[in-house]
């Protein structure tokens, strides 16, 4: 007569059911299915998706292609450090190498226009978390993800790392200028 | 065969096999000291992280949280989920426990495990969080006492399953099992999953660690080790609903309003539970979006359709069983009259609408592709997961235990007083302490980080003041629920040690089957075409609008974020 003892019918699989049951399993169905819609539906019509373009990659090919980045697109120099910001042209590829545990460069992108993003991380796994706009992303090493981005905000950005990399993980934070 | 003997016991009638009644309150008392270790280390956690304190030191910090992750998550569940597994087998099925000298290889293995993963973390090389991805590396004996963990976790749910094979044999029961057994077979299936999955990542990666093989890819380990550490927490899912049913029927005699339904919504969790993995992952390079929404939507939110269900019927068998005795009147009279001063029933109850409207909203909302974006790795992430595994299955196993201490270890509690406001301290500042997080984690603020104030960065980013007060708020509640954790370690053990003694009841050198329950005229005409459960079903409503409100609420957050494609 309990869920601690055996059915007390042998056939419990015919029993029944209370509406209460079958009206709530129902709805519990039809939101489930709705939910699943929801995120096919925000493939074909949100603007928020997040890229699968994936390439395998090396820290020193990816600091070449970053490295060309920043020789033709800087535009000044930032902090102790010297991190240059390059400010590239609209629509170009823009590249950010995340490594203990710093970002680098530092980016100046321009509002509504789209940039092709190239994220990796040099050692280990890193977090690319852009705040106050809160987009998590996860760098991770030995691939290279590509990210199509628009910012729709003009202002002084930041992003934190935020996966766990040693001790020195709450210093890596860097800036993105959205012009 | 061994001898051994078979104690009914007087209080509750349970018929308990004595090695299966040691190996049960051995896993059990082990797991409470891995609690309370796990309590003592979350001091740290939260006194660090509440900005006004900010406690330990960066190196010490990240430490306790490596500690306090896998204490938790792992070691305190797994061994109380041993016990719970002996219990739903040989105690339920009233059988004796299968090899009961392997279940304490098992037992000893799962011990040295936690205390070589322990001291590894201790020794300060291998703060590499519960998830140590690689190319992070900790030492080798941090690898090395998860593998002899999960090695003896695997062998004790074998033990369980051949415990099942004993029953039938020996005919102990007819029919199908109860089922609060079938819940723990659910559990103990996940479980097999879960530590294959395991020990196929963790095994290399210990190779690693000591030089044998060179490297393993950085997104695979993610992928691999994700089957095991989401796995891990959909068996306490599998396990702490088995409890609250168990429970129900405990304090109420409530049956379930259906056993079809209730088992077929555990045969869902057998079948897409542990698609779930993908959640982690939504926000990885590599994997392509039809394998990230496929999984992380349990195919179609299978899962999520299975939980909905446990969450109705269980309740719903409580509202059955008191208007049955005669609480008819409106909509709630029976949970207005439910024993709100029994700490097993009103710790169940708080861990089930916890579990509901915190854990498991938030956990879709975590796992849906798009939305995973605005949470990946902030503070939200933990919000979540101590809605489901401390709300959902710590304060289940607190419940339990309020019931286990006069059943199974046969002594009075102490302090009835305190135990019956412990599960609403706990419980309730635990609440408290979610929100507060999923509203940090909402404004962005990271996980696992030391210090947000990022000092000694030149270029730190101020977080909003509602971040530092929520974190603050943080702090206060964490207190409070570690306050509570202590209470409910301080009346479990002080019971254990000095509690009264009681009864043990007669004691029989062969096992009494259960007799055969006839279908009672109830059961016959029960549920056939009534709406039997009316109070329960607006109490789904409730739920059904929030979790709606709130699903949509977070796709017009994320519509207004930068464009990404």
């Amino acid at each position: 007569m309990s869920a601690i003892l055996p059915p007390s019918e042998r056939l419990w699989w015919k029993h029944p059911l209370d509406r209460v049951e079958g009206t709530w399993i129902v709805i519990s169905l039809i939101w489930c299915l709705v939910m699943f819609a929801m995120m096919i539906g925000w493939h074909v019509y949100g603007r928020q998706n997040l890229s699968t373009e994936t390439y395998r990659t090396t820290p020193e090919l990816f600091t070449k292609k970053t490295q060309a980045m920043v020789d033709q697109y800087t535009v000044r120099t930032e902090t102790d450090a010297k991190i240059p910001v390059v400010a590239p042209p609209a629509g170009s590829d823009i590249y950010l190498i995340a490594r203990l545990w710093a970002f680098w460069p530092i980016l100046e992108l321009e509002k509504d226009k789209t940039y092709r993003l190239h994220l990796t991380a040099m050692d280990y796994n890193h977090g690319f978390s852009l705040q106050p706009a809160n987009i998590n992303i996860q760098v991770v090493p030995g691939f290279e993800h590509v990210v199509t981005v628009t910012p729709n905000k003009a202002g002084t950005f930041s992003i934190v790392c935020n996966e766990f990399c040693g001790i020195n993980h709450h210093t890596m934070v860097s800036r993105l200028y959205v012009k | 065969m061994t001898a051994t003997t078979y104690r009914t016991c007087p209080r509750s009638g349970l018929q308990f096999e004595s090695q299966a009644e040691k190996l049960m309150m051995v896993n059990a008392v082990t797991a409470v000291v891995v609690l309370l270790v796990g309590g003592i280390l979350a001091i740290g956690v939260v006194l660090t992280r509440w900005p006004a304190v900010h406690w330990l030191a960066a190196d010490t910090f990240y430490m306790v949280l490596t500690a306090h992750g896998i204490d938790m998550l792992i070691f305190w569940i797994i061994f109380f989920e041993v016990a719970v597994l002996y219990f739903c087998s040989s105690t339920l099925l009233r059988c004796r426990l299968a090899t009961p000298k392997i279940a304490w290889l098992a037992y000893a293995l799962m011990l040295i495990g936690a205390v070589t993963n322990n001291v590894a973390v201790f020794q300060g090389g291998s703060s590499v969080m519960m998830t140590s991805y690689v190319p992070m590396m900790a030492a080798p004996a941090f690898y090395l006492g998860l593998i002899l963990f999960a090695v003896g976790a695997l062998i004790a749910c074998f033990v369980f399953f051949g415990t099942l094979v004993i029953a039938r044999r020996d005919r102990t029961y007819q029919g199908s099992v109860p089922l609060v057994t079938f819940g723990a077979i659910t559990a103990a299936i996940i479980a097999v999953f879960t530590i294959t999955s395991g020990a196929i990542i963790l095994i290399p990666t210990f190779l690693l660690s000591v030089g044998v093989i060179q490297s393993i890819d950085a997104l695979v380990y993610r992928t691999i080790w994700w089957a095991f550490g989401h796995s891990s927490q959909q068996i306490n899912v599998a396990a702490h609903i088995s409890i609250w049913y168990a429970v129900a029927a405990i304090a109420f005699g409530a049956k379930p309003m259906s056993e079809r339904v209730s088992r077929g919504a555990f045969l869902l969790y057998i079948l897409f539970l542990q698609l779930a993995s993908a959640h982690h992952l939504l926000a990885d390079p590599g994997l392509s979006t039809g394998w990230k929404v496929v999984n992380t939507s349990y195919f179609m939110y299978f899962a999520v359709l299975a939980s909905m269900i446990h969450g109705l019927t269980i309740p719903g068998a409580i509202e059955v069983a008191q208007r049955r005795k005669g609480f008819n009147n409106g909509l709630f009279e029976w949970l207005r009259k439910a024993p709100w001063g029994n700490p097993v029933f009103s710790g169940m109850f708080i861990a089930l609408i916890g579990f509901g409207f915190l854990g498991g909203i938030s956990g879709v909302m975590m796992g849906t592709e798009q939305l995973n974006m605005i949470i990946h790795n902030t503070i939200y992430v933990p919000g979540h997961f101590h809605a489901t595994v401390v709300v959902g299955t710590t304060l289940s196993f607190m419940a339990l235990t309020y019931f286990l201490i006069p059943v199974l270890f046969r002594r009075e509690m102490i302090n009835p007083g305190l135990a019956k406001w412990q599960p609403y301290l706990f419980g309730l500042s635990m609440y408290f302490f979610c929100l507060v997080m999923m509203g940090a984690g909402t404004l962005g603020v990271s996980r696992r980080h030391w210090d947000m104030a990022f000092s000694g960065s030149a270029m730190a980013y101020e977080w909003p003041g509602a971040a530092y007060l929520l974190m603050g708020l943080l702090g206060i509640s964490g207190i409070a629920s570690i306050a509570g954790g202590a209470i409910y370690i301080y009346i479990t053990v002080g019971s254990v040690l000095w509690g009264r003694r009681l009864d043990e009841g007669a004691r029989n050198p062969t096992f009494t089957p259960i007799p055969r329950t006839a279908p009672t005229l109830v059961a016959q005409t029960y549920g056939s075409a009534g709406f039997a459960a009316p109070g329960t079903f607006v109490l789904a409503m409730v739920f059904l609008v929030s979790f709606i409100l709130y699903y949509f609420i977070n796709w017009k957050y994320l519509s207004q974020v930068w464009g990404l494609s």
